[in-house]
């Protein structure tokens, strides 16, 4: 009797300290889901609060007259120098004007060129235009140069402040949807820059990518799921196709280089190269998604088919290939999405380059979305890593569109047997 | 035209189409010939300039190429085990923080959470793994670097700008959905019997994971901890971005280590001649960054596929 009294009590002893550990270690878990869930806001803030600004861009209102002289001479740009003159008739001397000038973007003479060449009329009359300030002149607008600091620090001088504070006492000055972010290609100026040229280049590479990678990995699935026999040489395959899902990405790059750039001689910088290192990347994901929409087709679909008299080729692509599509799709988009993430095999091949064209066939030089982030990363422009983010949150969401519709394909198709 | 009984014609057009199958499904191997085949030639080049001892447990690594033939130091330096110590810091340092997080994170998920709760936070750390690794890399340079670098000025550390520890913990982040759901899958794989014996002889719920669950899926969550520093040590784009340049042999992690994947990528981008030994370095540091993820991987399917079976 005594016996059994210490025992329970003796776990009565234990049962409080017990009690916290459990307490404790569950605290541990939700430590841990709030820490991951944390940085994943904390990552989307940082960006979308950087990246929003990218959208809007300063411009500046001008009186600006198509001078025939200047025109005829097309400097477009010198069109820009006699308004801002006219602008600011006080500043005289030579240095100040030149200043002056560098308020506005060294591309608004551009815009103008394309006003006029959609309309000749415009020859010798003046107009009211809204045109991009520098990128300095942009930062200063949206807040992110400190006024407060010593002049030397600041990118911006004294002299400048108060010209642009008279624009905003004119109400001359304003932040403007920034339509060139998405219709330009890259520049080395931030006002000037646009996101086109990259969107094109993955856009390309990633048709490149899809025309070989959906081919190849729903045949292969087929072949292995349907008809291989199980011996030594299918098992190969397997072993294999899982190993090359977990070889880091910058091999396939190295692949690409030494395969098709230089044993093969295909261009750099190619979309067309860019396609298909990726489409060996994502052949194993496209498999293995595709294997597993296979085999979640029922045999009694494939026995029925087999008695009615079809072959086993009809069987497959009459009934079982109809019934595997939507799996195997929703594995595709998932592959393609990865693959519109994928940089680092495209850094090998050449994709890096400065290209202001937007490329408009598979053989031109491109670079990639997710390059064209890490090239504007690099940059050491204030207005640049605005513009990095601006790029982030558009990939995110190309990416986020990409998901939805594969989780959707996956709701509205799915089926129980 | 030719269309009689006698003649087969399904047959011999579905033999076709079952060539063509055949011949789809060597692509992946024919992928795994090209790789090894690619990195083993190039290699060779360069262990035929630079032998393998030197390059394998040479402690100095500044590859350059000469511009003149007769210029000092013209052939380079080609020592790549600092290269292979960074990697490792790195790779440690990410390990260090997703292995604990994940962990508790897929048990928390599969042993506490309400299914509600779950439904929402499972999609939430697969979000972390859709996100391109180039946008980890931008947080790591832009915030988390430029923030370790403060806050060590206030502690009175000298961190550098550029320290593993920055893109280690970032990294660290990005793995952590791959050790949490891989984790997940083998915790929910032990038998729901061996939960109620030990909670019938009267363990509370965190003995019961401590002492039953977490042995009994040991193998699985060690082959997915494999994986998941294969993945590390292959990663790229962040440590392009966030980790250094210069090759330093050391274990501090507030100081600037450059990684296996950073020096293949400086190596390669830019223009110069296909023949040099820095170029040709490059392959033999993807050669090295090939056959060590794929031990880990081979290793780590391995174990998971084993541990499987027992409880089928």
């Amino acid at each position: 009797m005594t016996d059994q009294l210490s025992n329970s009590e003796r776990i009565q002893a234990g049962l409080a300290r017990r009690y916290r550990a459990e307490k404790r270690f569950r605290l541990y878990g939700i430590i841990a889901v709030v820490l991951a869930v944390g940085f994943l806001a904390v990552m989307l803030s940082a960006i979308g609060a950087r990246g929003f600004g990218a959208f809007y861009q300063t411009h500046a209102s001008l009186e600006v007259t198509f001078d025939e002289e200047l025109v005829k001479d097309k400097d477009w740009q010198g069109i820009v120098k006699v308004a801002m003159r006219k602008s600011f008739p006080d500043v005289k001397a030579r240095r100040d004007k030149r200043k002056l000038y560098k308020l506005m973007s060294s591309g608004a003479g551009f815009d103008l060129q394309g006003m006029y060449k959609a309309d000749p009329e415009l020859l010798g009359q003046t107009r009211t235009v809204w045109l991009p300030t520098s990128d300095d002149i942009d930062m200063l607008m949206k807040g992110q140069i400190d006024r407060v600091l010593a002049e030397d620090d600041r990118r911006v001088s004294d002299k400048e402040i108060t010209w642009v504070d008279q624009w905003i006492a004119s109400d001359r000055i304003e932040l403007q949807f920034n339509t060139r972010f998405f219709t330009g290609g890259d520049s080395r100026e931030p006002e000037l820059a646009g996101i086109l040229g990259a969107v094109m280049g993955s856009l390309l590479s990633l048709t490149v990518c899809l025309a070989l990678s959906f081919p190849l990995g729903v045949m292969t699935a087929v072949y292995l799921e349907e008809f291989a026999p199980k011996n030594k040489w299918t098992d190969i395959i397997e072993v294999n196709i899982n190993n090359l899902a977990a070889v880091p990405s910058i091999v396939f790059g190295l692949l690409g280089l030494a395969m098709f750039l230089n044993f093969f001689g295909m261009p750099r910088s190619a979309p067309l190269v860019g396609g298909m290192v990726l489409a060996l990347m994502t052949l194993p994901t496209i498999i293995i998604a595709g294997r597993a929409a296979l085999r979640a087709v029922p045999p009694s679909i494939r026995e029925a088919a087999l008695g009615m008299g079809a072959s086993p080729i009809q069987t497959v692509t009459h009934h079982v290939l109809p019934l595997a599509m939507p799996g195997m799709l929703t594995g595709t988009i998932i592959g393609m999405a990865q693959a519109l993430g994928e940089s680092a095999p495209l850094l090998m091949i050449g994709m890096v380059a400065f290209i202001v064209d937007v490329p408009a066939a598979f053989t031109d030089p491109a670079t990639a979305l997710p390059v064209q982030i890490y090239l504007w990363a690099d940059s050491p422009e204030r207005a640049f890593s605005e513009r990095t983010s601006g790029a982030i949150i558009v990939l995110l969401g190309f990416l986020i569109t990409m998901n939805i519709i594969a989780v959707f394909m996956r709701k509205s198709f799915e089926r129980r047997w | 035209m030719y269309v009689t009984p006698a003649r087969r014609a399904k047959k011999a057009v579905e033999a076709v189409i079952k060539g063509i199958l055949i011949t789809s499904s060597t692509v992946a191997i024919l992928t795994t010939v090209g790789i090894v085949a690619s990195l083993l030639f190039e290699a060779m080049r360069f262990f035929g300039e630079i032998p393998f001892v030197d390059f394998m447990f040479g402690t100095e690594w500044s590859p350059q190429t000469a511009i003149r033939e007769d210029q000092v130091g013209a052939s380079g330096s080609f020592g790549a085990v600092p290269l292979f110590a960074g990697t490792l810091l790195i790779s440690a340092i990410a390990l260090a923080v997703a292995a604990p997080v994940g962990l508790f994170a897929a048990i928390f998920l599969a042993e506490y959470a309400h299914p509600k709760l779950r439904n929402w936070v499972k999609p939430i750390l697969e979000i972390l793994a859709g996100i391109p690794t180039v946008v980890y890399g931008f947080f790591a340079a832009l915030v988390v670097a430029p923030w370790l670098r403060g806050t060590g000025e206030v502690a009175g550390f000298d961190v550098s700008s550029e320290s593993a520890l920055a893109a280690g913990l970032v990294m660290g982040v990005m793995i952590i959905p791959l050790i949490s759901s891989l984790s997940d899958d083998v915790i929910n794989a032990v038998p729901q019997s061996m939960r109620d014996g030990s909670f019938g002889l009267g363990a509370t719920k965190s003995e019961t994971i401590r002492q039953v669950i977490i042995p009994a899926a040991l193998p699985g969550i060690m082959g997915g901890m494999l994986l998941a520093a294969s993945r590390a040590i292959g990663e790229t784009m962040i440590v392009v971005m966030a980790a250094g340049l210069a090759a330093n042999l050391t274990a501090n992690p507030l100081q600037a280590v450059t990684t296996v994947t950073v020096q293949i990528v400086t190596l390669l981008t830019g223009d110069q001649e296909f023949d040099s030994a820095k170029t040709l370095a490059a392959f033999a540091l993807g050669l090295m960054l090939f056959v060590t993820t794929l031990v880990l991987n081979v290793v780590a399917l391995h174990i998971v596929n084993k541990y499987r079976e027992q409880y089928d």
